[in-house]
């Protein structure tokens, strides 16, 4: 038999005001298993709570119901007054006669009436409440970092520096990312170079990291605290270790006709190679698609010309199985593909570059060493046109409908330095707004114009021919002066939109993630919990949630580590205990709980159940991990044999509670 | 500003003018931009603001060569040839106004008049 | 129907613990009055709510009906909402069928800043159920309290 004791609260006059706090606990002291129950002048107060805990411990109580304020406000002080006094805290229950009784109603006959109701379904409730105990479940105290590039660097940096081991997984044979091919950066104008290359080398260095580079994610196990990883090594065909990164053999390698993604095909490299000089870990890799010996076996030099023996032509792919407390996903960005752009004749034209590929253009380590040639003949351009906009803010199936926010500044900064280094050239931007949020942004972009004097065009360039004397026809709207132009141009730079890393979709899928329509990953709340996924344990850094420039990036790869850190300080963590259970007796393994659960938590085994007749069988049953579930609840409607329930809010309880009210 | 007007002009185009952000890529890209008054962009612009009288009043309206470069182009959509063709008809419903009314036909049945000729009349003359 | 003056009815809302219970916390902290007919059932998402408890809720009398939950996209665990709509819709077409009043039922998307909407939500449901008088259809007259 149930003992349950009600402690109604008169809040001061906040409740006693509007409704009969006498009443209310006479009334519901009639209530079946209800042994006592009082009314206090503060429940919350020291005294109030020494009068719950006294009247568990004398009178022996099973459950609390307290009618006082929101739960949301009280609930745990009483779940803690409980626990001291030797109730399990989940035995109590709170009755909100404050915000949803006595202060949106004025009648008190009536709002005493509806506070007597909220009361019963309170006790009606708490007669189904079952101990619950919250688990522990331990903590791996190790990270991984999927991504290389300068968001992915700064969130291992970061996590390092608090002590603790972290992996970064990197696609490319080198880390770095996108930063590492921007020439400079905006608005200060430093070399990109010069503030990255340090980092990297910070990272390669830092003994609690480790640079899986040229390796994949492959598969995702297991739950917060507790990942279990599988990392795919791709085969570079040179022993890591042994590489000295001297670059002979890139230099003797007689296949060069390689097309170059570092300088984004705009020169050649070697099948042996080292994408660029300050690459991390600087170890050459061998282009399998190019090499002369891997394809007929005919070569060999890089091998004969490698005095410190690295090379290893029967290199395989291996797997490395590795467990985590944590995972950051700092997969990054690219910018669109631009094919299906024919009025900008990208594919048509060689003087049509994208941004990205002007950057490497101006690069000193470019294509050009630094000198801006147009890429058909090589010759200085006079007339550039930039175009903003391009696929971004689109509405159809060609662009993206997202502003990509990086490009303003990007090609203000294009602009104004290639006014700065050549006067000579007449500068153009085609812009449908210029957006500049951020610190010295607007600064930045006026100095473009007022003096560096490049010409800001509202319009849209519509149409972009390629002549036959090489220069090309550029027509565009002028807005503001209402009028077609037509503009004789030598180079044409397009700011592509930026859509995130083709890998990220699959990788969401491993890590039970979500993402949205644009494949950016999507964040545990929009303002408040802006570096988390909704799954826990798994933090998002850098461009792969949003575009992002690099402050921006860096601040949320911090973020990301504080995050991640905060989780493996913990030894263990306390799961929410009010999570889905399954009765096996009951469940049919269906699969239905598993498709709704947005957190993979729920999985099936199979199991050996002793059937009536003495045999024994084995039958799918859903599992529930009670440290990835959160409690939403949605399984158990999904459950059509009703095994699915949900402690501390099972079907039974809210049963109870619509019962009573509508007694 | 006459609605109705705009109303027709909204539904016989079947073009959601918001959609428009102002690019001026339709205008950009139009090869008998030379030739308008007003322009592509102008039109959506116009027909947003309901001043589409002017339009209609315009030579532009027969510039148009409906070679859709505009429509192909537009990032969100817009489609302004189909909102240049909408205020066109519009114009010609509007002459048809003043042209053809149901009770003036059996006085200008011919015999020889082909059915299909009343039924296009009808259409392109009538409201 | 006739609509009778007298007639209070009781009504039943399930309020996400994230979203709508805060909205109606703010509605008490705001004191903006709504009926007390409205009594609320707290449950962690809107998806939490089986259709059977609705059932179970006109079953035993209740007169109307209101689920709220966060708005589309907002959902604390992601895509619960997104269930309780899809189920909602599916109830509504079974209650349909078995000629119940549409406007006994409703699905409502409040925020934890909404508690003026909230007010106004509850103001009209039960405006609306009490126009359409009281639930005899679905009430199960053994389960009624003598």
């Amino acid at each position: 038999m149930q003992r349950i004791g009600v402690f109604v609260c008169h809040c001061g006059t906040n409740i006693a005001a509007t409704v009969d706090v006498k009443a209310v606990a006479e009334a519901l002291g009639h209530e079946p298993g209800v042994v006592i129950s009082q009314d206090y002048q503060y429940m919350c107060s020291e005294s109030g709570q020494q009068l719950v805990k006294n009247a568990i411990k004398e009178q022996k109580l099973t459950g609390v119901v307290v009618c006082s304020c929101s739960p949301r406000m009280h609930e745990n002080t009483f779940r803690k007054a409980a626990a001291s006094a030797g109730l399990n805290p989940y035995l109590v229950e709170i009755a909100n006669i404050r915000e949803q009784c006595s202060w949106i109603h004025k009648d008190i006959a009536t709002a005493t009436d509806k506070a007597i109701i909220l009361g019963k379904a309170a006790v009606a409730k708490v007669h189904l409440n079952t101990p619950l105990n919250s688990m522990e479940s331990p903590v791996v105290k190790r990270a991984l970092v999927i991504g290389g590039g300068i968001a992915g660097i700064q969130t291992a940096l970061d996590i390092a520096e608090a002590g603790f081991e972290v992996d970064i997984v990197e696609k490319q044979p080198t880390i770095g990312g996108k930063m590492a091919q921007i020439d400079k950066t905006f608005p200060t104008l430093d070399c990109a170079a010069c503030i990255l290359t340090p980092k990297m080398v910070e990272a390669s260095q830092n003994e609690k990291i480790t640079i899986h580079s040229f390796s994949e994610v492959e598969d995702v196990k297991g739950f917060v605290g507790n990942f279990t990883v599988k990392i795919k090594k791709k085969a570079r065909y040179v022993d890591e270790t042994k590489c000295t990164g001297c670059g002979l053999c890139t230099e003797k390698c007689p296949m060069k006709k390689v097309p170059n993604e570092f300088n984004m095909g705009l020169d050649n490299r070697s099948a042996v190679y080292i994408p660029f000089a300050q690459a991390v870990p600087k170890v050459a890799t061998i282009d399998p698609n190019y090499c002369m010996m891997l394809k007929t076996g005919k070569c060999g030099v890089c091998s004969k010309v490698c005095s410190a023996g690295a090379i290893d032509y029967k290199q395989k792919d291996t797997i490395i199985e590795q467990k985590y407390g944590a995972i950051v996903v700092a997969t990054g960005f690219n910018p669109i593909n631009l094919d299906k752009y024919d009025e900008f004749a990208y594919n048509q034209c060689p003087d049509v570059v994208t941004s990205l590929e002007l950057e490497r253009l101006m690069n000193a380590a470019g294509p050009n060493g630094g000198t801006l040639l147009r890429p058909s003949d090589k010759s200085h351009p006079h007339t550039i046109v930039f175009v903003q906009c391009v696929g971004s803010r689109c509405d159809d199936e060609k662009g993206k409908p997202y502003c990509s926010k990086i490009c303003c500044m990007y090609t203000a900064k294009h602009a104004m330095l290639i006014r700065e280094k050549y006067p000579d050239t007449e500068v153009y931007v085609f812009y449908i707004d210029v957006r500049t949020p951020g610190k010295n942004f607007d600064e930045f972009y006026r100095r473009a114009v007022e003096q560096y004097n490049v010409h800001y065009i509202k319009g849209m360039v519509g149409k972009v021919t390629p002549k036959s004397d090489g220069k090309i026809d550029v027509q565009a709207s002028d807005l503001l002066a209402n009028e077609q132009l037509h503009i004789d141009a030598d180079m044409v730079v397009l700011a592509a939109a930026i859509e995130p890393d083709k890998t990220a979709r699959p990788l969401a899928t491993m890590l039970t993630t979500q993402m949205d329509t644009n494949d950016f990953f999507t964040e545990a709340h929009p303002k408040l919990r802006p570096v988390e996924s909704a799954t826990a344990g798994i933090f998002l850094s850098g461009a792969c949630q949003g575009p992002k420039d690099i402050p921006e990036t860096v601040a949320q790869g911090s973020a990301a580590a504080a995050k991640a850190i905060g989780l493996l300080c913990k030894n263990s963590i306390t799961c929410n205990p009010c999570v889905a259970h399954s009765n096996e007796l009951m469940c049919n393994g269906c699969s239905s709980c598993e498709k709704v659960c947005p957190y993979g938590a729920i999985t099936y085994i199979d199991k050996e159940f002793r059937m009536p007749d003495r045999t024994t069988k084995i039958r799918r049953v859903a599992s529930v991990n009670p440290a990835v579930c959160q409690g939403c609840g949605a399984c158990t409607v999904a459950c059509p044999s009703g095994a699915m329930d949900l402690s501390g809010f099972s079907n039974s309880q809210i049963m109870a509670e619509v019962d009573a009210i509508c007694k | 500003m006459n609605k109705n007007l705009k109303e027709q002009v909204l539904r016989s185009s079947g073009v959601n003018v918001l959609k428009c952000m102002r690019c001026g890529k339709c205008s950009g890209t139009c090869p008998s931009y030379d030739e308008m008054e007003y322009h592509p962009h102008q039109f959506v612009y116009m027909v947003e603001k309901g001043d589409i009288e002017t339009l209609m009043n315009s030579k532009s309206i027969y510039k148009c060569l409906t070679c859709f470069a505009c429509v192909e182009r537009c990032p969100r959509g817009v489609e302004p040839a189909k909102v240049v063709e909408a205020v066109r008809l519009a114009a010609v419903r509007q002459q048809g106004n003043n042209h053809l009314k149901p009770t003036d036909i059996p006085g200008m049945l011919d015999e020889d008049l082909p059915q299909q000729a009343i039924v296009t009349a009808f259409r392109k003359y009538a409201k | 129907m006739q609509v009778n003056d007298n007639f209070e009815p009781v009504i039943v809302a399930f309020c996400c613990n994230w979203c709508s219970y805060a909205g109606a916390d703010l509605s008490g902290t705001n004191r903006l009055n709504y009926p007390t007919n409205v009594k609320i059932i707290r449950v962690p998402c809107s998806c939490r709510v089986n259709p059977m408890f609705i059932l179970r809720a006109f079953q035993k009398g209740a007169d109307g009906v209101i689920i709220c939950g966060c708005h589309p996209g907002d959902c604390h665990y992601t895509s619960g909402n997104y269930f309780t709509r899809r189920r909602i819709t599916l109830l509504y077409s079974m209650l349909d069928f078995l000629g119940i009043e549409r406007n006994r039922t409703r699905l409502e998307w409040v925020s934890a800043a909404e508690g003026a909407k909230f007010a106004a939500t509850m103001e009209q449901f039960t405006a609306d159920v009490k126009a359409l008088g009281p639930n005899r259809r679905l009430e199960d007259l053994r389960c009624r309290k003598q």
